[in-house]
């Protein structure tokens, strides 16, 4: 059939005015009560089964079923489904949904009805956790009125909570990085020179965590420097222009020890230990107080650095 | 070093990618009841519970020592927690000996744990407060730099990572336990994965675990009355050192060296490399193998990659390293530190099943934290010393 003519309004419609009704007898007028009472109840026939939903005979020996009315569920196991990645207008959920047979606990038999396995898009393969064998529970709605649809669908047991997480600080750098990040916010990286070891330590911390005294003397380092080690990243990361990015371990001319920032303008594999970068800042109208004024560090063209003179500060 | 100690329990849970079958609770009851099955005990025997995972961040979990004292049986008790971020499970289990070997308690649970399914550890590695602009990204990110550090120092030949790589999943297979088994593991299998972190591939990584495991610790009395062997502890160090100092050796950090000579002092060990059975030593990235056999002493600088190439840490080597397939098949990272001082148990009381290194009576359990900056090892044994 033609797209066109399976997707058209229908031009003819056959509809009985109010409905046609049904007397639905003791065995099914119960089974309906109860569900407009929020409860599932099978029929047990002659032979010990228990029927769900229960009908007025047995279907494998002809007999009537006895009068026993049996509490099942309302947790049940789904016994085989289909998914509806594309539900129609009359379908009962408005998202993809699965039709599924469910045996609540303590049932012989599965009732056919609609599993909502959550938020989907239209169109969505059919989630990993909907398989048969899962356990679901039948969502009531509030208002009932002795129908099948009394429950409104089924959905799967609760096996995973989310517990949102968000903590607010209000953080303060401390004197020394405050001067550190005041130097950036200038064009200017300091560092602090210990009294003890004499090492030019940068970005500073007032104190040497080598020697464990505090520091105060302030040196102004050039922004040139070697890269002592590096990792070619090759995980997106929203810090880097792209992937693959180069975080290296550099050695400001002048510091002790080494700081780890970008390395870009370069091809990721001619990144080499020993090779001289230079900091590469952002125009200077974008400068705030934040190292992200240095936008990464670019080759300077000099020639490499002899692996000796680094080997201590790896 | 205080009174005797011994491991009288050992309790591990499997390590899979996801155990949604448990809670947090109950997959740290799960280790903990094998454990005290093992030491043929029940909840109300145990005086104290000193418990560690990583940092609260990666779980979002904070003060779980609050939350598991009733899952623990440790109403009524001492319990307390350590952090030394991926080092914390070889730091409990020190924490917990240490509570024997004073004298104070005769009986102690020790349980370490992750549900990595639950957690985000390279996003919690990651994130960085608003004055630094951290360009880590999540642990490889760090480790990288240094292994490349360490390839140029030692001159080691590329292929060293692979071969651990290898090893160690090939010893996954002979434990019941491990999360990662590859069977037919190779080379070819290796190599051919992606470079998440130049220099570490795919293969040479870790995996995510979910996973828990716990020991009792006993006092000289209480071992006396445990149903299986113990294994008696030799020596127990801790070390840690700042992440940034100038003069820092990241390959080879100043705190493992340190710590590595104070445990064989206290276990009378002049030659780790002749002395030491078995060793389970906390390699996260394969390459951290050869780069702890220098740190750790079983060899001078720059030689540990020759150890590993020429098959002397492999099962039938004269010094096994990670029979149990190491860090490399199993992550659940608070419990790795704990997993390793655990196997070590296990191998000097002959209980370590398919993985077993005949004849093991001494061994080295070790764990390493942060930017290789917290060391904890023990040294167990078969005698009591």
């Amino acid at each position: 059939m033609p797209s066109s003519e399976r997707s058209g309004e229908p031009n003819h419609i056959l509809e009985f005015p109010g409905g046609y009704t049904r007397s639905v007898g003791p065995v099914i007028g119960r089974f309906l009560s109860e569900l407009r009472d929020g409860r599932l109840k099978g029929v047990r026939t002659r032979n010990g089964r228990v029927l769900f939903p229960p009908v007025e005979y047995d279907p494998d020996a002809g007999d009537d079923v006895t009068d026993e009315f049996v509490d099942v569920g309302p947790v049940g196991t789904v016994t085989s489904w289909s998914w509806v990645p594309n539900p129609r207008k009359t379908h009962p959920l408005d998202r993809p949904f699965a039709w599924a047979l469910i045996r609540p606990d303590g049932a012989d038999t599965a009732l056919l009805h609609a599993l909502d396995m959550g938020v989907f898009d239209l169109g969505a393969k059919p989630p990993r956790r909907l398989r048969t064998g899962m356990r679901v529970r039948p969502r009531w709605r509030a208002e009932r009125v002795g129908g099948i649809g009394d429950i409104e669908c089924f959905q799967p047991e609760v096996t995973m909570i989310t517990a949102p997480s968000r903590l607010e600080y209000r953080l303060q750098g401390g004197r020394a990085l405050d001067r550190f990040l005041e130097g950036v916010s200038q064009g200017k990286i300091i560092g602090h020179r210990c009294d003890v070891c004499g090492q030019v330590i940068v970005p500073m911390k007032g104190l040497c965590p080598k020697d464990g005294v505090p520091t105060s003397e302030e040196v102004e380092l050039p922004g040139t420097g070697t890269v002592t080690t590096f990792a070619v990243n090759n995980l997106p990361d929203p810090r880097a222009p792209e992937v693959p990015f180069v975080s290296a371990y550099i050695l400001l001319d002048g510091a002790g020890l080494t700081m780890l920032a970008l390395v870009a303008g370069v091809p990721a594999d001619q990144v080499r230990m020993g090779m001289r970068v230079r900091a590469a800042w952002r125009p200077r109208e974008e400068w705030t107080r934040s190292m992200a004024n240095i936008r990464w560090f670019e080759p300077t063209g000099e020639p490499d650095v002899p692996f000796d003179e680094i080997k201590d500060h790896l | 070093m205080g009174d005797p100690c011994a491991v009288i329990g050992v309790g591990q849970t499997a390590y899979r990618t996801r155990r949604p079958d448990v809670s947090m609770a109950g997959l740290l009851r799960e280790a903990a009841r094998r454990a005290l099955d093992d030491a043929g005990l029940t909840w109300t025997d145990i005086d104290a519970v000193v418990i560690g995972k990583a940092p609260d961040l990666f779980e979002g979990v904070m003060t779980p020592e609050g939350y598991l004292a009733d899952a623990l049986g440790a109403s009524g008790k001492p319990i307390m927690r350590v952090h030394t971020a991926g080092s914390v499970g070889g730091s409990t289990a020190i924490v917990a000996a240490g509570l024997v070997q004073s004298g104070v308690h005769d009986r102690v649970l020790t349980v370490a744990w992750e549900k990595q399914s639950e957690s985000n550890a390279t996003w919690a590695l990651t994130v960085s407060g608003p004055y630094t602009t951290s360009l880590v990204v999540g642990a490889g990110g760090y480790f990288a730099p240094h292994i490349r550090a360490y390839m140029r120092r030692s001159g080691a030949p590329d292929h060293i990572g692979t071969l651990v790589a290898v090893k160690d999943r090939r010893n996954a297979l002979r434990n019941e336990y491990a999360h990662l088994k590859i069977p037919g593991i190779s080379r070819e299998m290796v190599e051919a994965t992606p470079m998440l972190w130049e220099p570490i591939r795919y293969l040479e990584t870790c995996p995510s675990s979910d996973g828990a495991c716990a020991m009792v610790l006993a006092s000289e009395d209480a071992a006396r009355q445990a149903p299986h062997k113990p294994a008696w502890v030799h020596g127990t160090a801790m070390r840690s050192e700042p992440i940034f100092f100038a003069g820092r050796d990241t390959v080879n950090p100043r705190g493992g060296i340190d710590c590595a000579a104070d445990v064989y002092r206290q276990a009378g060990i002049t030659d780790p490399r002749r002395e030491i059975d078995v060793a389970e030593v906390y390699v996260p990235f394969s390459w951290y193998e050869p780069m702890w056999l220098e740190n750790l002493g079983f060899c001078g600088e720059g030689e540990g990659w020759k150890l590993t190439e020429a098959g002397a840490t492999a099962l039938d080597g004269d010094i096994p390293w990670n029979a149990s397939g190491g860090v490399l098949s199993s992550n659940p990272i608070g419990a790795s530190g704990m997993i390793r001082f655990a196997e070590a148990a296990l191998q000097v009381r002959g209980m370590a099943g398919e993985h077993q290194v005949d004849g093991a009576r001494r061994a080295l359990g070790h764990a390493y934290g942060g930017g290789a900056q917290f060391f904890a090892m023990w040294i167990v044994g078969s005698d009591k010393p």
